[in-house]
């Protein structure tokens, strides 16, 4: 009877294993197949020129711009507002307040609102309610704002980010001792004059934590992009906030589902997922790396 | 009242302190204002599905929602057909598509994720737990364009070379691809709910002459229900609104039928395929936008659901210990 159990208890424990041995097996596979077809073709003109020959020559330089053009744009708008909110939620409102909670429940919900739901708004309220709004007051209903943009896009990924931003940073300001607070107080600093020389300093860590990972998510998204502003093919690069740009991730999905000649474009295909995968984990590690340090503060510096 | 304490205070820092407290109290309400304003203008461009008798004409409810006869005196059908000379909205095969889609993923992703959940917590020794957390993060982190694109151009390969089915782009195919977006949610939040049972559970379960394995599954589970009830729910939420794989991998054929192997076309596909080429303010486009009210309020919905299972566990595991 022991020994049926232990030996059931053996089995079952080896399962769960197994499922984590199945759970790495995956991610391997979908990275070194990626990176194994994709290194072919990579080089530095990869990089740097732009698309040739109906997409089966030359690089993907404008997507990276555009990419990095978006990604730029929504950091400037999401940073600001992100810390903000969580400077608010954990230095400013009286804890377990109403005001906390509800603004903890959008933020929770905000997060779990998928990225096509994301676009849609993109499309009815920056493009057709603002953007439209824009060209009847300024400039006599002749349509400048009133179409897809990046500025809109780069908005509507702004959105998206907000949660990413306020958790990283709101953890960064956990791991400030009171302490700090307390003597600042004590000196006769404001609460302002306290948050920006003493807690923002600080939390520099945490906020570029979220920066980082909002950037690594903003730049693979497809779904909040692609009636908002991103384009398959422009032969210029966007220089306006109101002009189209190519994106990295649109780009892969419109080679893979769209191309006339999918055996002909695969390469180029192969090499462009893998920079957009390099890229996102580039800074997914970054990230980690400095959480990681925070974390060790939070745990030991009190 | 530090004014009042410190005089010379009021000229240099009051005014800079009342103007930032506005600004950051502004940003913080930002954030409820956006979600209102998501659930104003989606609902907004579906609302004409209700009210305009023009949109109604073509696209009620009920045309929606029951079968319909493309022609009188034919059988009644459900048929998504928007662009064609007498369009048909019947909603029916994309609510089937979506569900079988996200039944596979989650079927596939939960078992896995809580299992290896179970395992990182309980049985693993620290270097297999320093190694399978990055795993995950790295897991979800890969963009879903990229996952949607390995599902198309590999896994429907192999899957069609191993098992010949008719479609090579179908329910199966996505929602393998879905459950590899779903495991890294779900193995985080059971993970947490996991670790969130207290230690003295496991050791009073061990003194009384419990295995690992008994532990583990008697006491630490059962003790960690709720968290793997959210770790589900959550996971269902990310699954139904996930855009990218499905466009890409499922074959986006609105065909109403039970097999898992036909292709499928799911709400958030429907959307992102269509909403390109609609005409602007056409019943189509309306509809298009009610589907995406539908999916905000689902996920919505499964969230709060989600939220409410994981206070739940934490109100448990307080009382307890």
């Amino acid at each position: 009877m022991m020994e049926r159990t232990k030996l059931v208890g053996g089995i079952c424990q080896a399962l769960t294993a197994l499922a984590c041995l199945i759970i790495i097996a995956m991610v391997v596979i979908v990275i070194g197949n990626i990176v194994i077809h994709g290194v072919e073709r990579f080089s530095w003109e990869f990089l740097s020129q732009a698309p040739r020959e109906g997409m089966k020559e030359g690089g993907i330089f404008p997507a990276i711009f555009g990419t990095a053009a978006l990604v730029i744009l929504m950091t400037i708008a999401v940073i600001p507002l992100g810390v903000a909110t969580a400077i608010y939620l954990h230095e400013y409102a009286p804890k377990r307040s109403r005001m906390v909670h509800l603004v903890r429940l959008a933020i929770q919900n905000l997060a779990g609102v998928p990225a096509i739901v994301f676009g849609l708004f993109g499309v009815g309220f920056f493009i057709e309610f603002v953007g439209r709004g824009m060209d009847r007051v300024l400039y006599g209903g002749r349509p400048l704002w009133g179409q897809p943009a990046i500025l809109w896009a780069a908005l509507t990924m702004a959105l998206l980010t907000l949660p990413t931003v306020v958790v990283a940073t709101e953890e960064a300001l956990r791991a400030i001792p009171q302490g700090y607070r307390e003597v600042a107080y004590s000196l006769g600093a404001t609460r302002w004059q306290m948050i920006r020389r003493v807690i923002l300093p600080q939390a520099v860590g945490g906020i570029l934590t979220g920066a980082i990972l909002a950037v690594s998510r903003g730049s693979g998204e497809v779904a909040p992009v692609m009636f908002t502003g991103a384009a398959y093919f422009l032969p210029e690069l966007p220089t306006r906030l109101h002009h189209q740009f190519m994106e990295m991730g649109y780009h892969v999905y419109v080679m893979t589902t769209q191309s006339p000649d999918i055996e002909a474009t695969k390469p180029v295909l192969y090499t462009t997922v893998m920079v957009l995968l390099m890229l996102t984990f580039a800074l997914n590690f970054t990230a980690i790396m400095i959480r990681a340090q925070i974390r060790k503060r939070l745990r030991y510096g009190r | 009242m530090r004014a009042a304490l410190f005089p010379g205070l009021r000229g240099q820092g009051a005014f800079a302190d009342r103007v930032a407290a506005i600004a950051i109290k502004t940003s913080a309400f930002l954030a409820i204002i956006s979600l209102i304003l998501i659930f104003v203008f989606i609902g907004k461009e579906a609302l004409p599905l209700l009210t305009s008798a023009e949109v109604q004409a073509e696209a009620s409810l009920s045309r929606l929602f029951l079968p319909q006869s493309p022609r009188p005196g034919t059988a009644t059908e459900y048929t998504w057909q928007p662009i064609s000379e007498t369009p048909k909205y019947s909603l029916m095969p994309l609510f089937a598509g979506t569900l079988k889609v996200t039944i596979i993923a989650v079927l596939i992703a939960v078992p896995l994720a809580v299992a290896a959940a179970l395992y990182t917590s309980e049985f693993a020794p620290p270097w297999v737990r320093e190694t399978i957390k990055p795993c995950i993060e790295i897991l979800a982190g890969i963009p879903s364009v990229v996952i949607g694109f390995f599902c198309l151009m590999v896994i429907a390969g192999w899957l069609h070379d191993a098992f010949g089915w008719t479609y090579r782009l179908n329910a199966l195919t996505a929602g393998i691809g879905l459950s590899l977006a779903v495991i890294p949610i779900v193995y985080t939040v059971s993970e947490d709910a996991f670790s969130a049972v207290p230690q003295a559970f496991r050791e009073g379960s061990v003194a009384m002459g419990a295995s690992m394995w008994q532990t583990a599954s008697r006491v630490v589970l059962p003790a960690a229900m709720p968290g793997i009830l959210a770790a589900c729910v959550l996971g269902f939420g990310r699954a139904i609104g996930e855009t990218m794989i499905v466009l890409m991998a499922s074959g986006n054929a609105a065909v109403l039928s039970w097999s898992p192997v036909d292709s499928v076309r799911t709400f958030s596909a429907t959307i992102a395929a269509e909403l390109g080429e609609v005409v602007q303010a056409s019943p189509h486009y309306h509809v298009l936008f009610f589907l995406g009210a539908f999916l905000f309020v689902m996920t919505f919905t499964i969230n709060l659901a989600g939220r409410w299972f994981v206070n739940r566990l934490q109100k448990k595991l307080q009382g307890a210990a």
